[in-house]
């Protein structure tokens, strides 16, 4: 007996397809589950990719993502109805040992904040990815993701298939999907919800810039990404909210080390000049397996 | 009995530079005493029974609302739970924003003259090894003693230290707890003074709870 699936609001579909014929023999399910396709939902990936995206993806609140994105190419994250919170964690793709360091991030570039310009760096001296623009302002480098025993304590639950998903619930799925575990969890940066801190060390939630807001990034190295779409652990607001996310990545060229994003501090350029003579030795190296 | 006046269980004195190790029973209280002062000690924290649960900077500052841990602080892990909470503290201000040092990054925080320089990252690995831990457990560390302010336009650095010789935080645990330190190597920036200094690490029974 067919049976309806239970779905989230956010992944059900706009129209139904219950098949007439039933599912009671083999080839009445093949019909339909066949007649399902083309259904079209709110968050869902589009294939094949368009206008010459990578990938392309509208990633549920409270849901998570994972894609590759080859050296150069760009990642475009937006923040669709004003309450996404993109947690991020990149590690360079088939050496995940080496992996974003937030510290090294905020302490290299002698600052707290994210903004466009701002580089993310592995915790080996290398520029993982670039902040090639900015239009949200709010994003934090300090507080990290959810866990479950955090969201279980606010919102009754935190497992990541229930209402109120831990980021690293999500996380240790989007992991798993490419060989990693809990010991490849490290800390986590999140984008479109703010955290600033004041003299006094105090931490103040800011939350987000509203919808539409946009960021682009810059791999710089052939990068594993990892996102998980959830509440910002500081939101103070009692209940649970976060909403749709926008990925869309597509190729492109890495930083040069004229580029005036690389020049713009010593650290800055010291870093990309690791960067690239390593992207070199990495480059022969593929190619000596061919 | 006092925390402070039982016979330690451990009584070490690491050198300059150094890493030290152990796991500290639940209940029992780690003191670290700064001997010569301001000499940052960069500390990981691992369940010793599973290490995939381990410190987690993130969850620490999220509970504690604040960047600068003091006495109350609980040390929180991956998983939202305590491993250690500071219950004594002479200075008043610890990091765990700013990390440990490496070779890697002192490249690009000096320049790549320190490439061959001693930095956490190394005890950490070393240290780290001798317990079945790498690279892949190395996550964002505490700093005792290290001053990193952050400024009204997110700048932040590590400055002059607030330490002084004999200046004491105590933790105790809160589940047995494998605790690995570096005590820092750097020599390029404040947070040792620029001269590293040795620290003790003393170990004794916790008062029953």
């Amino acid at each position: 007996m067919a049976r309806t699936p239970v779905l989230p609001n956010f992944c059900r579909m706009t129209e139904t397809t219950a098949a007439a014929s039933g599912t009671a023999t083999t080839g009445a399910a093949r019909e339909h589950a066949r007649a399902q396709a083309g259904a079209v939902v709110d968050c869902m990936p589009m294939l094949p990719p368009p206008d010459g995206a990578l990938w392309a993806e509208t990633v549920p609140g409270g849901g998570y993502a994972h894609l590759l994105l080859p050296a150069g190419a760009e990642l475009e994250l937006v923040d669709r109805d004003g309450d996404a919170c993109a947690h991020l964690l990149l590690y360079l793709t088939g050496r995940t040992w080496e992996r974003l360091n937030p510290a090294d991030t905020a302490k290299v570039q002698w600052n707290a904040y994210l903004g466009a310009g701002s580089v993310l760096l592995s915790d080996q001296g290398r520029v993982l990815a670039t902040v090639l623009a900015d239009g949200s302002g709010r994003h934090d480098l300090l507080t990290g993701t959810s866990a479950r025993a955090r969201n279980e304590a606010r919102y009754g639950d935190g497992s990541a298939h229930g209402p109120s998903p831990a980021g690293r619930e999500l996380f240790t799925l989007a992991a798993a999907k490419h060989g990693l575990g809990p010991r490849d969890l490290a800390p986590s940066v999140s984008l479109f919800q703010g955290v600033r801190a004041a003299a006094d060390g105090s931490l103040r939630f800011t939350g987000s810039a509203g919808p539409g807001s946009r960021v682009l990034l810059r791999a710089e190295l052939p990068l594993t990404v990892l996102v998980a779409n959830t509440a910002h652990p500081l939101d103070p607001r009692p209940e649970y909210r976060c909403t749709p996310l926008l990925l869309r990545s597509r190729p492109g060229r890495p930083t040069g080390a004229d580029d005036p994003l690389a020049t713009a501090t010593p650290e800055r350029l010291r870093a990309y000049l690791n960067t690239l003579a390593f992207a070199r030795s990495l480059d022969s190296g593929l190619r000596e397996e061919r | 009995m006092t925390t402070r006046q039982s016979a330690p269980l451990i009584d070490r004195v690491v050198p300059a530079r150094a890493p030290w190790s152990a796991v500290v029973a639940r209940g029992n209280v780690l003191t670290l005493t700064d001997l010569g002062g301001n000499q940052a000690v960069d500390c990981l924290l691992y369940d010793a029974h599973d290490p995939a649960v381990r410190y987690s900077a993130p969850d620490t500052l999220q509970a504690a609302g604040t960047l600068f841990l003091t006495t109350g602080h609980t040390l929180l892990s991956t998983e939202h739970t305590p491993l250690m909470t500071v219950v004594a503290d002479d200075c008043g201000r610890h990091d765990t924003v700013g990390g440990a040092c490496s070779r890697e990054s002192n490249t690009l925080r000096y320049g790549h003259h320190t490439w061959p320089q001693h930095a956490c990252v190394e005890n950490f690995l070393a240290e780290g090894a001798r317990w079945g831990l790498g690279k892949r457990d190395l996550v964002s560390n505490l700093n005792w003693y290290m001053n990193v302010p952050v400024e009204a336009d997110g700048t932040l650095g590590i400055v002059d230290g607030r330490s002084a010789p004999g200046l004491r935080v105590s933790l105790r645990a809160e589940t047995d707890v494998l605790v690995l330190v570096s005590n820092c190597p750097q020599i390029n920036n404040p947070c040792n003074g620029f001269d590293p200094t040795p620290v003790r690490m003393t170990v004794t029974e916790g008062a029953a709870r």
